[in-house]
């Protein structure tokens, strides 16, 4: 693994190197680098299109599963698919994520369409971290796209990051919540210069006691671009709760459009967005304890997107 | 010493010139507790945030040791030796109470450190520092954790600004005491007869005036005036 593999990876998955243990599926320019697995966890390629599906038999516990893709080469648009079946009772940690590094003048994309069958009474985190570097003015492109159904009594968390570098990405998640099932998402997306990130998230609270908490925090800088869209419908006596936090700088934009949908009386939605600068009051206060302006947008933002 | 020379802060209210300190002037000894006190509005928020750089006055000069500190800003006054509690703690999103501490006392606190400063607001530092400074937390602690800064800047001017509101009576004691022991310049914004017992020197705003300023024995007597008149006025 050549130095840039390797600092994506890291910045991805955490993973310093291919493990030498724990289970892992490694991609790296649309093809299998490292895979690993074990009498609990099965990954297997699929053969009618490029993806993998991976198997957690019931009562799996404490495992984590890192699924990192790495694009360190300009003109591939890699599309991949990723089914994920989790057995009733597995309490799992997922680790996706994709890197892209392109010197080139040639666009490069990853779009990773995943599917999420979780069983009951589950508990899910599902961390995807996304970030490119490289030549400034070519495109690096990424179009994550995740199907998710909770099932009975389960809890599935997923934290979405983006930091960095990522010029256009459209992300698109879609989720079905069960009976007493829990779906937690938090969203920190970074960007600037020219960038542009679309997040559509779609959750329908199906049965009674499901309930879904949607936390967006949102940095845009310069002329960059951000857009923010949820609908949450609730059909049953569920719960629902999205909020939508944005900090702008410069020319930058926010677009925040949350949607509520209540078909049950008993449902109890409720959404919060704010947009706004970096509060002048919190600038201050830290500048009181001695820090400089600039240090303190620091501190502010890094808080923020935690 | 700290100076304060003709000081005036106006503000366009719809299109009104609205006078909100009016010539105000007088100077502070280091190593003293001075009280600043008047009734709701009188000005003395404004007045503490033009000390520390916060608010810009219309006009008049402040001067540290002598030296001419008005053009300078927040981050320059705290590099000074100034500090400062709002009278509302600015609240925060992913910043922990650790973080602020480490922040004030410009070095990372171990969690002892970090203890004993809490615990001289009283609070029960496991339960706190890793806790994010938040809406989450009640107004009496988030007064307590602006406190906490202060304490952990160890600054020479340290400007309070109400820091007994929302405490508790139980925790008065210790809050009086805290300042009897501070070192340097404190100027703390109050109303309360047990702050000004142990003060200096008494600032006596009025609609923007200094009313009276001198020792607790000369300015009292003009408190309990001015409390006297808002009584009739509410009869
Ligand atoms: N930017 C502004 N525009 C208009 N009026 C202002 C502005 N800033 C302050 N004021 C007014 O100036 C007056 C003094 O405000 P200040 O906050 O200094 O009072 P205070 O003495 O601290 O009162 P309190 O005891 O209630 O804390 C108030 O009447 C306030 O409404
Ligand atoms: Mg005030």
């Amino acid at each position: 693994m050549n130095e840039n593999t390797k600092f994506i990876l890291e910045q991805v998955s955490g993973l310093h190197d291919i493990p030498q243990a724990g289970i892992y599926n490694i991609r790296e320019n649309g093809k299998l680098l490292a895979r690993n697995i074990d009498e609990e966890v099965n990954i297997i390629s699929k053969k009618d299109k490029d993806g993998i599906d991976i198997v957690v038999k019931p009562n799996t516990k404490n495992k984590s599963i890192h699924i990192p893709v790495i694009v360190s080469m300009g003109g591939l648009n890699d599309l991949v698919y990723n089914d994920f079946y989790i057995g009733d009772n597995a309490d799992i940690l997922i680790v996706a994520g994709c890197g892209i590094h392109n010197t080139t003048d040639k666009q490069s994309s990853h779009n990773g369409i995943h599917s999420f069958h979780i069983g009951k009474n589950c508990k899910v985190k599902y961390v995807e971290k996304h970030f490119a570097f490289g030549n400034a003015k070519t495109s690096k492109i990424l179009n994550p796209t995740t199907e998710i159904v909770v099932g009975e009594g389960s809890v599935f968390e997923m934290e979405t990051l983006q930091l960095g570098g990522v010029s256009f990405a459209d992300r698109k998640t879609y989720a079905k919540v069960k009976k007493d099932a829990k779906l937690l998402i938090r969203e920190n997306i970074l960007t600037s210069s020219k960038e542009e990130a679309i997040t559509h998230f779609e959750v329908e609270l199906e049965k009674e006691g499901s309930r879904v908490e949607v936390v967006s925090r949102a940095v845009a800088k310069d002329k960059s671009k951000q857009e923010f869209n949820s609908i949450v419908i609730g059909k049953a006596e569920c719960f629902g709760h999205v909020e939508c936090d944005g900090i702008l700088a410069d020319n930058a934009e926010i677009i925040s459009t949350p949607k509520i949908i209540a078909k049950s009386p008993e449902a109890n939605l409720v959404h919060e967005a704010a947009i706004g600068k970096i509060s002048e009051e919190q600038q201050n206060k830290l500048m009181s304890l001695g820090l400089t302006k600039e240090e303190a947008e620091k501190v502010i933002i890094q808080g923020f997107l935690k | 010493m700290l100076e304060i020379k003709d000081v005036c802060y106006e503000v366009n209210d719809n299109g009104e010139k609205k006078v909100i300190l009016d010539h105000i002037s007088f100077s502070l000894e280091d190593d003293i507790l001075a009280v600043i006190t008047g009734q709701n509005g009188s000005g003395k928020s404004t007045l503490a945030k033009i000390i520390m750089g916060i608010i810009k006055p219309t006009s008049g000069k402040i001067l540290y040791n002598g030296k001419d500190i008005s053009k300078y800003d927040i981050t320059k006054r705290a590099k000074l030796g100034f500090a400062f509690a709002f009278q509302q703690p600015v609240v925060f999103k992913g910043i922990t109470v650790k973080q602020l501490l480490d922040l004030a006392s410009g070095k990372e606190n171990s969690v002892t450190e970090a203890c004993h400063i809490l615990s001289k607001v009283g609070l029960c530092a496991r339960d706190y520092i890793e806790r994010e400074v938040n809406n989450k937390l009640s107004g009496g602690e988030l007064k307590r954790i602006e406190l906490a800064m202060i304490i952990a800047r160890d600054a020479k001017v340290n400007i309070c600004d109400e820091p007994e509101a929302g405490i508790d009576l139980w925790s008065f004691d210790a809050l009086v005491n805290l300042f009897k022991e501070k070192k340097g310049l404190d100027i703390i914004i109050s109303h309360q007869n047990r702050i000004i017992d142990i003060a200096d020197k008494i600032i006596l705003l009025k609609a923007g005036k200094i009313e009276k300023i001198g020792a607790k024995e000369e300015v009292m007597p003009h408190i309990v005036n001015q409390r006297c008149e808002r009584l009739k006025e509410g009869e």
